[in-house]
């Protein structure tokens, strides 16, 4: 048995990465809604979610089981197999694109192995491109839900969001290159430690600065891909219901949903990677007493929660809070306390801060921009972005062949 | 068996099974699907033999770009089940025979090959993105840029032939 274990510990280290990494995006998706609510509520001067548990933190439990429990028909005159296919395709699609995102420089030792965080294998050569063939293939998703519910709405909103996705990817794989002439390699790893090469710089060594034209088309261009707003033409619901999910209950609209939120996850995992130096700390590295930014923000994050729980209006919330407090404040006071730990938990700090930051500018964008008209839309894409994002590779290209890289 | 084997018959029986799939479906859309299955059990054959750059690339044009075009276009002229007629059932029995006769001659010139062929696994320069875009931009650019030219030409002409204006 242990011999069985040893010979195959790769594998086993792989699979359980696997059903963590799944596990924790779930659980982020599921807290990712309760965060939009709440902030595009606290934007329109309302208070969101706040019956289901203490500050409304229990609402994703009860959006989770009402998915899971409400009725789940399916339309007359749909084409069974592909109407079954797509809300899956969607799904397994933007979940597997989590796979080639890494999460920290430095391997976790334990029992006596090397253990990355992140799934794809560290020489993964091909990394960027990887994600944008996976991103290639969510088309489907959209384009046949939309096709196989046999009903007008969803194929108008299937069709359109073909039509966007195609347009935009063309912008989207444009806008990288300039990041991947300077980094010479589409390894992810790689492109951040490129962006390391001056560590007494900080922040100002990251590629935002040389490929600001090529951050905001892919930025723009990936908020397309994701189709949120102001993209979300192929579910604007003045005009179409609901899109291509239109003739989808129950847990097959979840899917679809989980999948849209996983792909913010991974669009913003990508921005910080490519533009924002991905784990790197904004400080030099010669300041080391920057390392105890986690903590510094952890610790009175973590007392807050405990005197807000304890003057929180119901017993549970506060019997839970200062629970929850607590363990943020143990935590903030462990980093601390074990440099060891602190180290570690460096890279994986910045680069979970970084998303954090993204999803938040998505959420803020949903909460102000109104959504584009379709030709608008188009015309944006391919008149703006595009030529901004081809003239970006142009001069990305110039500047190394002229003065070579940094 | 060696597991990379195993990966080798699993992906090879997927792409045959995709392909027949996709003769024999009545439904473009699944025709298409299949078609889908057959891309991407492609790259997954490049990815065993070590060519990472054209299994991302087959997956990104082919599987994404390209079949994305021909699902958008069955959607878009809602194209029905395909109809038979007498003349089409009958042209299934040349056909077969042709498939026969196509599968004996790939059959033979593999037997005929030699084993450093059949053993290929694509490693280094050739297999590399460095390599591919050093033949690509330095010993084949000028019938690179021509195709580009060709392609840009043909993309102008659709264009033109669609914006006539009706007289």
């Amino acid at each position: 048995m242990i011999s069985l274990l040893s010979a195959n510990a790769e594998l086993i280290i792989t699979i359980v990465k696997i059903a963590l990494l799944l596990f924790i995006v779930l659980t982020v998706n599921a807290y990712l809604t309760w965060f939009e609510r709440k902030v595009v509520a606290h934007m329109q001067s309302r208070w969101g979610p706040h019956r289901v548990g203490p500050h409304g933190l229990l609402q994703p439990l009860a959006d989770g089981v009402k998915f899971l429990f409400k009725e789940d028909p399916t339309p007359a005159g749909v084409d069974k197999f592909v109407y079954y296919l797509a809300p899956l395709l969607a799904l397994s699609l933007a979940l597997t694109s989590i796979a080639i995102i890494p999460f920290g420089p430095e391997p976790l030792h334990l029992f006596g192995h090397d253990i990355y965080l992140g799934i794809a294998p560290l020489n993964l050569n091909i990394g960027i491109l990887a994600l944008f063939a996976i991103t290639a293939l969510g088309v489907y998703g959209v384009a046949l839900a939309g096709w196989s519910s046999n009903s007008k709405y969803p194929l108008l909103g299937g069709l359109r969001s073909s039509a966007q996705m195609v347009s935009y990817e063309l912008a989207l794989t444009m806008s990288v290159v300039g990041v991947l002439l300077m980094a010479g390699s589409f390894n992810l790893r790689d492109i951040i430690n490129a962006q390391a090469s001056h560590p007494e710089r900080g922040l100002l060594g990251w590629n935002v600065w040389p490929q600001i034209l090529g951050f905001f088309c892919f930025f723009t261009a990936a908020v397309a891909e994701t189709n949120r707003v102001p993209f979300d033409l192929p579910e604007a619901e003045s005009e179409l219901v609901a899109g291509f999910h239109t003739e989808y209950a129950s847990f097959k609209f979840a899917m679809f949903f989980i999948a849209e939120y996983t792909s913010m996850i991974t669009v913003s995992c990508l921005c910080t990677i490519m533009f924002f130096g991905g784990w790197l700390s904004p400080f030099p590295a010669s300041w080391t007493f920057t390392h105890y930014v986690p903590s510094l923000i952890l610790i009175p994050a973590g007392l807050w929660v405990i005197w807000d729980g304890l003057r929180y209006e119901t017993v549970f919330g506060r019997m839970v809070l200062p629970g929850v407090g607590s363990v943020i404040t143990l935590l903030g006071a462990l980093f601390v306390a074990l440099p060891d730990v602190n180290n570690f938990i460096q890279g994986p700090f910045w680069l979970l801060s970084k998303i954090l930051v993204f999803l938040f500018v998505y959420v803020w964008m949903r909460g102000t921009l109104p959504r584009f008209r379709y030709d608008q839309l188009m015309a944006f894409g391919w008149k703006l972005l595009l030529p901004v994002s081809i003239v970006n590779v142009i001069i990305t290209s110039f500047v190394i062949l002229m003065w070579g890289k940094k | 068996m060696t597991a990379q084997l195993v990966v080798f018959f699993a992906l090879a029986a997927l792409a045959v099974i995709g392909a027949v799939s996709l003769i024999l479906q009545k439904h473009p859309i699944h025709s298409a699907l299949s078609l889908i299955v057959v891309m991407v059990a492609l790259a997954g054959l490049y990815l065993l033999m070590g060519a990472e750059f054209v299994a991302a690339v087959q997956i990104i044009v082919y599987g994404g770009a390209i079949m994305v075009l021909f699902v958008f276009v069955i959607m878009l002229l809602n194209a029905g089940v395909e109809e038979h007629t007498s003349i089409s059932k009958m042209a299934g029995i040349p056909g077969l025979l042709l498939v026969v006769a196509l599968a004996g001659f790939v059959a033979a010139t593999i037997a005929k090959s030699g084993a450093s062929v059949q053993a290929a696994t694509q490693t280094g320069m050739l297999s590399s993105t460095k390599g591919i875009s050093e033949m690509v931009f330095k010993d084949f650019v000028y019938p690179f840029e021509l195709t580009s030219f060709l392609i840009l030409v043909a993309i102008l002409g659709a264009t033109v032939l669609a914006q006539r204006e009706k007289s």
